[in-house]
């Protein structure tokens, strides 16, 4: 039970509570499985992307360029899906090359150059998206392929019929599920999941045990622009548009959520149940201020707030812990099978 | 013993012609050296003087210069990586531990045996089954689910040497690994040591604590400057000879007499000073010109006074006397003020920025004392500063704009007194100011310490070496539970007196 006070979980948890209650004390229509299921859908996107953060930062580093990956994935994607056709495997397959290639050039820069992760993603951001809307001039494609149609409506389940349209479990929340279990086994029970973990605490540690420092590097942005590319087509699949400029901008959403769910930008910390719990954090403050009718300009403020209040609460919660470390001041150590009570008693 | 790896004769290791200059220090000249079998062996030497470059071509991580020869086990190695040397067996625990923070002990000690194992999948079982057997094997039991960075010094030292052990080893380096462990602590490492070398495995020990390591080792190698002075039979060294050996001069232990000017206020006086879970009624004075030693086991409450006085952990009760004034010191800036500098014992985390300049962090605590009349920083003053402290305190730098975490130990520690003697303090407390570092860089360290005090100013120093605290200071106090227990004068007072009342009261 202590153990679980000592967990970030725990604490966005609570605030998820917390809100959800103040949430449909004002609007019922908040807690119905058809809104869960909606923000489980609309969110798979963000919460896709923020996989990708979370082996970023664990490894103790960060991206900013994966909006502009995703976007560069989905565009080239769908315009070769549109050119040569294929189903949806082709799809998925086209973007995650793109994306892994885009992120392993990230990883390559910072492992060979040591720059520092922030200056090399802002660089390539740049340079991806820049090129993207060069050679695109920004043009939207509104005709996208016809398996995209079809494959966004599949779901799983059928709980009932309202406006005259079933709902179900959406395949991108499938997808995103999915992900999130592969993540979670990958951190938790591979090799290359703690040694993420390892570089992300000390590198110079890591290397002294044998780590490759640089493979780690190489492929945990190489990942992130995997999660990207397939945000991207999520995306796609969500809006069934493709806008070059409908992503790039989300970037520190993404990252606040992951840093919500208790990852640190030091490295070394974090767990894809508390990214999931951070990106459901962001999802409701988000549907939430919209059904109480609170305007949307009002989003980024209490985004900012959550964030201050929720990492803060956690980082001063750990700080206390740390220096309350306890000396035994008593005069004398009590012998065994004497207690405190029982002296008093004599 | 039929799994017996050859003789005890033969050797493991052997080294030639070892050459390694870094941006134009010779750190190393031609060195030569050879480890058998099984063997316990010392690596002597001063700050400097390339023990620790020597310890980097064994395992890899430093690459020596053409001509170099090294052979592992008869056979020629030619260039080591870490990758090699470890699949050789061999295994190093460096003085910084290499752990990592955020991961959980289980997972520290295991962290070896997951790097090399075959398959990509973690058995947290499996993990949990040997980080198990490597604290038994030198029987110790720290919470396997607890995060490192939660954990005291001592027992980080321990997680890494488990760690060490879960290896296939032949040949275990371990870079002054006693110097965080109590004597209880470095007795029980010790006879682990002898045991290994039972398996056939050899044991590199670089440490300055000679005395504990020459109870179990064989030779002793001695470095001075990057040139080997020579490879000694233990049993025909004493401390002397080593002393000698490493700095080519002999230094003589002279206690410090001066006596403290009790005619006015003592510059601290305690009364009664408590804090809850960390000491209780505290009572103690310090007066100019005198040196306060206070002793104890880990955990006795000590460090957690030193940081009360100081302004970071303030007390429940009790008066605090400054001059013989009242003062209420709730803040390090209200420290400051009063006159009060403080190194603390972890001087790699609490004393410096590491990756500053070695000139920037010997003013960091004077800079606001340094300005020109219109209030910018008095660039010629601070240089002249600098230079003086590292003239001083014989700080070796190859510049002052070097990063202080390129330098040894005992060069760090020095810098972080340099910086606190600049504020001209008047009560100055060291905690365990000579940890990790050698013979001669300590004594240079407790000759600062002396000249401070006869200058006039109240020193507390804080050890866990008895012979440290009795030599350089007027009286040592001994703590234990967060009480002062008893006083001695060091003039009437003997090592083996206070290690006998301390261990009467260890728990």
């Amino acid at each position: 039970m202590r153990k679980l006070f000592q967990r970030h979980e725990t604490y966005v948890l609570v605030i998820i509570l917390l809100f959800s209650v103040i949430i449909t004390s004002v609007n019922h229509n908040f807690l119905t499985l058809e809104n869960a299921l909606d923000l489980l859908k609309s969110y798979s996107f963000t919460g896709i992307m923020a996989i990708g953060v979370l082996f970023v930062l664990i490894s103790g580093g960060i991206d900013i360029s994966f909006a502009a990956v995703a976007t560069i994935a989905e565009y080239v994607t769908v315009l070769i899906v549109l050119r040569i056709g294929g189903s949806m495997i082709t799809a998925f397959a086209f973007a995650v090359l793109i994306g892994a290639a885009l992120g392993a050039v990230n990883g390559l820069l910072i492992y060979r150059f040591k720059i520092p992760p922030i200056i090399t993603t802002i660089a390539t951001m740049n340079v991806y998206y820049g090129l993207l809307i060069v050679i695109t001039r920004g043009k939207w494609i509104y005709a996208l392929p016809d398996c995209f149609r079809s494959f966004a409506e599949i779901r799983v389940g059928s709980f009932g019929v309202q406006d005259g349209s079933a709902f179900g479990v959406s395949v991108v929340t499938i997808i995103w599920f999915l992900l999130l279990i592969a993540a979670a086994v990958l951190l938790r029970y591979t090799r290359l999941g703690r040694s993420i973990y390892a570089v992300g605490g000390d590198k110079i540690s890591a290397e002294r045990v044998g780590f490759r420092v640089g493979r780690v590097q190489v492929f945990v942005y190489a990942f992130m622009g995997t999660m990207a590319a397939i945000a991207g087509i999520v995306q796609a699949l969500l809006v069934q548009t493709v806008a070059p400029n409908s992503i790039v901008g989300k970037e520190l959403d993404v990252i606040a959520a992951v840093v919500l769910g208790g990852a640190s930008l030091a490295g070394g910390v974090g767990t894809v149940f508390g990214t999931f719990l951070g990106v459901m954090l962001l999802a409701i403050v988000q549907n939430g201020m919209t059904l109480m009718k609170v305007s949307a300009v009002w989003y980024d403020v209490f985004v900012g707030l959550v964030v201050i209040l929720s990492v803060g609460f956690s980082s001063y919660k750990q700080k206390k812990q740390q220096s309350s470390s306890k000396i035994d001041i008593r005069e004398s150590a009590p012998s065994a099978g004497v207690s405190a009570d029982t002296l008093q008693e004599s | 013993m039929k799994s017996k790896r050859g003789s005890m004769d033969t050797l493991f290791l052997s080294m030639r012609h070892i050459n390694k200059q870094y941006t134009g220090v010779k750190a190393l000249d031609d060195v030569e050296f050879s480890i058998r079998e099984g063997e316990i062996h010392c690596l002597a030497g001063t700050n400097g003087s390339g023990k620790s470059t020597l310890v980097k071509i064994i395992s890899g991580v430093e690459q020596p210069e053409a001509g170099a020869q090294i052979e592992i086990a008869g056979e020629p190695a030619g260039q080591l990586n870490s990758m090699d040397s470890i699949r050789h067996g061999i295994e190093v625990i460096y003085q910084d531990l290499s752990l990592f923070p955020n991961l959980s002990v289980q997972e520290n000690i295991a962290m070896s045996e997951l790097v090399s194992s075959k398959t990509q999948w973690v058995s947290w079982k499996k993990a949990h089954t040997i980080a198990v057997e490597a604290m038994d094997k030198i029987g110790v039991s720290i919470p396997l689910d607890q995060t490192v960075s939660r954990l005291s010094m001592a027992d980080r030292q321990l997680v890494a040497i488990c760690r060490a052990l879960t290896k296939d080893v032949r040949l275990l380096i371990m870079d002054e690994p006693t110097t965080a462990l109590t004597k209880k602590e470095v007795d029980a490492l010790l006879s682990v040591v002898v045991d290994l070398k039972k398996k056939g495995i050899a044991t590199l020990f670089i440490s300055h604590k000679l005395n504990e390591v020459m109870q179990v080792a064989e030779r002793v190698t001695v470095l001075r400057d990057g040139v080997k002075i020579g490879c000694y039979p233990s049993s025909e060294l004493d401390d002397k000879k080593i002393e000698y050996y490493m700095t080519g001069t002999t230094t003589v232990y002279t206690p410090y007499h001066v006596m403290p000017d009790t005619s006015g206020a003592p510059v601290l006086e305690l009364d009664g000073l408590s804090k809850e879970g960390n000491f209780k009624d505290i009572s103690m004075s310090v007066y100019p010109g005198e040196i306060v030693g206070i002793t104890g086991l880990l955990g006795s409450g000590r460090t957690e006074l030193a940081l009360s006085i100081f302004g970071l952990n303030p007390p429940d009760e009790g008066t605090m006397r400054i001059d013989g004034e009242p003062v209420v010191i709730d803040t390090v800036k209200q420290a400051v003020s009063h006159g009060i500098a403080y190194v603390p014992e972890n001087r790699l985390v609490e004393g410096l920025v590491l990756d500053q300049s070695v000139g920037k962090n010997v003013v960091m605590t004077v800079l606001d004392r340094m300005l020109t009349a219109s209030k910018c920083i008095d660039v010629q003053q601070v240089d002249r500063s600098i230079a003086r402290w590292v003239r001083e305190l014989k700080i070796k730098v190859p510049s002052v704009d070097s990063a202080v975490k390129t330098l040894s130990g005992g060069n760090q520690q020095r810098v972080v007194l340099a910086k606190w003697i600049a504020t001209e303090p008047k009560l100055f407390i060291l905690d365990n100011p000579t940890v990790g570092i050698d013979i001669a860089a300590k004594t240079s360290i407790h000759e600062v310490i002396k000249h401070l005090a006869a200058e006039g100013v109240g020193v507390i120093i804080i050890s866990d070496e008895i012979a440290e605290v009795l030599y350089t200071c007027n009286r040592v106090l001994v703590m234990n539970r967060g009480r002062i227990l008893k006083q001695f004068i060091s003039s009437e007072a003997n090592e083996e007196e206070i290690q006998r009342y301390i261990e009467s009261h260890a728990v």
